[in-house]
């Protein structure tokens, strides 16, 4: 690298773009699509407006060590600001766009912003809304002046004012940028990033250039990634992923971030742009997969036989050649001719052509989904990380995936496994702080300087880390054995005909569950085998149907027996539910999560029965249908006993 | 606002037009100012439509006369009036649906188009720097109805909506100075109406161009439009700012019926 020598200085964000500008100035470093075109910044052009952003701010009495916060779509100006934020010493805040306006309140208030960047009139307009509760709020910039004639607020201002302001102050005072870049250090706060607080107030993540640069180093030189990638950058900016992939990722190796025309344009933006580095959470794989297989049906008959051929050969050895293990040569051949016929031009529709390294996370991937990018060519990989460590404590190795893990700690990341189960990791990516929380901030770091992740995992013969549950979910059986409900339930729930899954065992003897079948599968499945039905109840409790879940449960009860501690959570009985789990009847969160507790105290009758030994159990439910009317549902419900597996070593359960 | 409401850009004087026995209208006269949004109401089958189609010409009345920015027409037709900067939507969409929405807005730059059949054919020197000029019109009119996202989707796969808005799009691609909506929110759900109430007065604000519409929506009327005039039966029977109009007992009865 020709860098090597001065690399020392190169431990902050503005200090990483002047260097951009000064090796590959005219290189792309950003770029848009704007009617109809792709407009470029080169990494010269960014560092200009960085400047007059930057310069702009300070003549406007921006404060060292403050607070910007940055609303919109992904837009360069947008990532443009972030840097220009930092070269002042400040710490820029990004937040969701499609937040409602009283969600944006708190971080308003909380990190006491003065100056406040937003996209367009929308965004404008939420916080005009605000704008009483906001009383230290100073100056508001927008990007998009679409909109905007009307609006004579004196601290509302077009942002190419701001950079014209900025330009005219760098004239005046050409060593301020320099002497505030200088000034900085890479111990200095980055950004702050406010966690989605499911429980509890939002709280304000402080991580550092140390922290950010650490994690997009290791992360560059794990995958060999080079400034000439292409990515994508569509996800929310006030998200960790975002913030790691398409700046600090982008800001170290200088590679070029493209910026969509819409939200609703992305899938043509991504097959135009044809990104090199990718990254996607599983529900926008799975929206693609869907399509695929939708469109394949209409296909000419020709066609789908030619899909189908190949597909079976990219399942019996594509994933193998990916991961560079041996393969017949007869196979080889197929799979070569199939790239040409198939996995080619269906990658190239999917925008997927040039993907060298892609990656989820998020949420579990299921692995089927996450067996056919893979068995594509596609080198689809899963990463572990949250907000507090930069999105980066697990990465899977190339030619090293396993369906079920996370991967291997990430290069300078220590992780360790507590007595409870939980994941506590260690590194230089670690937050600095909660904001303005120290009592949060004392409970999330121990004494030993871990951060504890609140996720329970266990580590696989060959180091590979498998995420198991929350570690507030995870219990005990009555042996003491490990319980993660949450696992199992997934696990279930990969099954196409599982819709929910409720499983119990928390200080109990034995693992039993409740199941929602998923009406559309299961009823697809039952008008093939010529079974008549009149509704999900009557579906529901049908012998086949019974059958069928059956037999996915002792599937999952011969995976749990290889997994060492969790072999005793096989599930010894079931049985279906009568009515769906509905967020209208309080049994489901919004977000489709279950609510266990409500969930065991208001079908308590069931689980007696179930750990009872009975054979059927009669209940009634009251439901609420759409329409906001009442009613009752009855059923005499059916369990049944399972086949499980004896451990080795052990007696059968 | 800015807006402001200027001098009658279009005056029509006593127009009458009949089919055959039927009269469509009789006697009609109403004028509309520069930069207004000027609305037409009435019952099924008062004449609305027909009044549009007078002002562009496809109908030729059998009396009156149409001024337009101090010129008399007594003999409109499509060409002159698309000429004189007077564009329009149609109740029902006409676009060609086997064309994408780009193709669709481009018919709507035909009558600003200089270069000659053999140079476009050629696509060469002057005719592609205009179609490329032509091209650049209209992605800023997808910019501003927000379709990007179906640029070069065939009109007959998207949804009725849509259509609509595209319908929007051909006219406002021929840059008018004043602007027809044969019922422009008609078919469409609330969601729909909003955004094309946004269009609407947002072209009427950013470009001053002044919009003649008919709608059944009369929240949506007594919203956005500055004047209105109230058909029945062919006549006028009411013209005025919207709360003029919606204490006219003549308008009332037109719409409750007679005895209310």
């Amino acid at each position: 690298m020709p860098e090597t020598a001065s690399s020392q200085a190169l431990d902050t964000f503005p200090r990483l773009l002047l260097n951009h500008a000064r090796v590959r100035g005219g290189k792309a470093a950003m770029r848009e699509k704007d009617l109809g075109i792709w407009q470029c910044w080169t990494w010269q052009g960014v560092a200009d407006e960085v400047r007059a952003l930057a310069c702009g701010l300070a003549e406007m009495g921006f404060r060292r060590g403050e607070n910007v916060a940055i609303v919109g779509d992904n837009r360069p100006r947008m990532y443009m600001m972030m840097t220009a934020v930092q070269s002042l010493g400040g710490v820029p805040v990004p937040l969701y766009q499609d937040a409602v306006a009283n969600e944006m309140l708190f971080v308003l208030v909380d990190a006491e912003i003065r100056f406040l960047f937003v996209e367009d009139q929308e965004q404008v307009d939420k916080v005009l809304e605000l704008q009483e509760q906001l009383p230290q709020l100073k100056h508001l910039f927008y990007d998009n002046p679409r909109g905007m004639r009307h609006y004579t607020q004196p601290f509302i201002h077009d942002v190419r004012e701001l950079m014209e302001m900025g330009r005219i102050h760098n004239r005046n005072h050409p060593d301020l940028l320099a002497t505030a870049i200088a000034t900085g250090s890479t111990d200095d706060v980055s950004v702050m990033l406010y966690t989605s607080g499911t429980t509890g107030k939002p709280k304000g993540v402080r991580l550092t250039h140390n922290a950010f640069i650490s994690a997009a180093r290791g992360g560059v030189e794990f995958d060999h990634l080079t400034a000439e990638e292409d990515i994508l950058s569509y996800l929310p900016m006030a998200w960790v992923g975002d913030h790691l992939f398409s700046f600090a990722q982008a800001m170290v190796t200088g590679f070029t971030i493209n910026c969509p025309e819409s939200a609703e344009t992305v899938m043509n933006d991504l097959r135009e742009i044809g990104p090199t580095y990718y990254f996607a959470p599983p529900r926008v794989f799975e929206n693609l997969l869907t399509q695929v297989m939708i469109r394949m049906e209409d296909a000419s008959a020709i066609k789908q036989k030619m899909f189908h051929y190949f597909m079976a050969v990219a399942r019996r050895s594509g994933a193998e050649i990916l991961d560079g293990k041996p393969v017949s040569t007869a196979d080889r051949v197929l799979y070569a001719l199939g790239n040409f016929f198939v996995f080619g031009p269906l990658k190239n529709v999917l925008g997927m052509s040039r993907v060298r390294v892609a990656y989820t996370a998020g949420a579990a991937i299921g692995p089927d989904l996450f067996r056919f990018y893979r068995s594509i060519g596609i080198n689809l990989k899963q990463l572990y990380g949250q907000t507090e460590t930069c999105a980066y404590v697990c990465l899977q190795p190339d030619g090293e995936i396993k369906f079920d893990s996370v991967g291997k700690p990430a290069p300078g990341v220590e992780v360790k496994i507590a007595d409870n189960g939980e994941i506590l990791v260690k590194g230089p990516m670690l937050l600095k702080e909660y904001y303005k929380r120290p009592d949060a901030t004392a409970e999330a770091i121990n004494a030993d300087g871990y951060f504890m992740t609140g996720d329970a995992g266990i580590f696989d013969d060959e180091g590979h880390l498998k995420i198991i549950d929350r570690a507030k979910d995870v219990g005990k059986m009555a042996n003491g054995a490990m319980f993660a409900p949450n696992y199992i339930e997934n696990k279930l729930k990969f099954f196409p005909y599982v819709k929910e899954a409720v499983v119990f065992g928390d200080r109990r003897e034995m693992v039993c569950a409740f199941i929602n079948i998923d009406i559309g599968a299961v009823g697809n499945w039952a008008e093939r085998r010529g079974i008549a039905y009149s509704g999900y109840t009557d579906l529901a409790a049908k012998e086949e149907v019974y059958g069928l879940i059956q037999e996915s449960i002792e599937q999952i009860n011969g995976e749990l027996v290889g997994e060492g501690l969790l072999a005793d959570s096989q599930i010894h009985r079931f049985l279906i539910l009568h009515k769906e789990l509905d967020p209208d009847d309080d049994e489901l969160t919004r977000t489709r999560k279950v609510r266990r507790g409500f969930v065991a105290e208001k079908y308590g009758v069931l689980i007696d029965a179930l750990y009872g030994g009975k054979d059927s159990q009669f209940i009634e439910t009251a439901v609420k249908f759409e329409d906001g009317r009442q009613g009752k549902v009855a059923a005499d419900l059916v369990i049944r006993d399972l086949k499980t597996f004896g451990v080795a070593g052990r007696e059968a359960a | 606002m800015s807006r402001q409401i200027g001098d009658v850009v279009l005056d029509l004087k006593k127009v009458s037009l009949s089919f055959g026995g039927v009269n469509a209208l009789t006697d009609i006269s109403f004028d509309v100012r520069e930069h207004e949004i000027r609305a037409i109401i009435g019952p099924n089958g008062a004449g609305k439509s027909s009044m549009l189609n007078v002002i562009n010409g496809v109908y030729r009345p059998q009396q009156g006369e149409i001024i337009l920015r101090g010129q008399h027409f007594s003999k409109m037709n499509p060409y002159k009036a698309a000429k004189a900067g007077i564009s329009r939507t149609f109740q029902n969409i006409a676009l060609f649906k086997g064309m994408n929405v780009i193709d669709n807005l481009m018919t709507g730059r035909n009558l600003k188009i200089q270069s000659n059949l053999i140079q476009q054919a050629l696509w060469w020197g002057p005719a592609r720097r205009e179609e490329l000029a032509h091209r650049a019109k209209v992605e800023e009119v997808i910019d501003f109805l927000e379709i990007q996202h179906i640029r070069k989707t065939p009109v007959g796969r998207l949804p009725y909506g849509l259509q609509k808005r595209v319908d929007l799009g051909r006219a406002l691609a021929m840059e008018p100075s004043i602007l027809l909506l044969d019922e422009p929110m008609a078919g469409m759900n609330v969601e729909e109406k909003q955004d094309m109430c946004r269009f609407i007065l947002d072209l009427n604000d950013q470009f001053g161009t002044t919009i003649v519409l008919i709608e059944h929506d009369m929240a949506v009327v007594m919203d956005i439009s500055d004047r209105v005039v109230v058909l029945d039966y062919g006549k006028k029977i009411g013209d005025g700012d919207p709360d003029e109009v919606r204490a006219n007992p003549d308008v009332i009865s037109a719409y409750l019926g007679a005895s209310h």
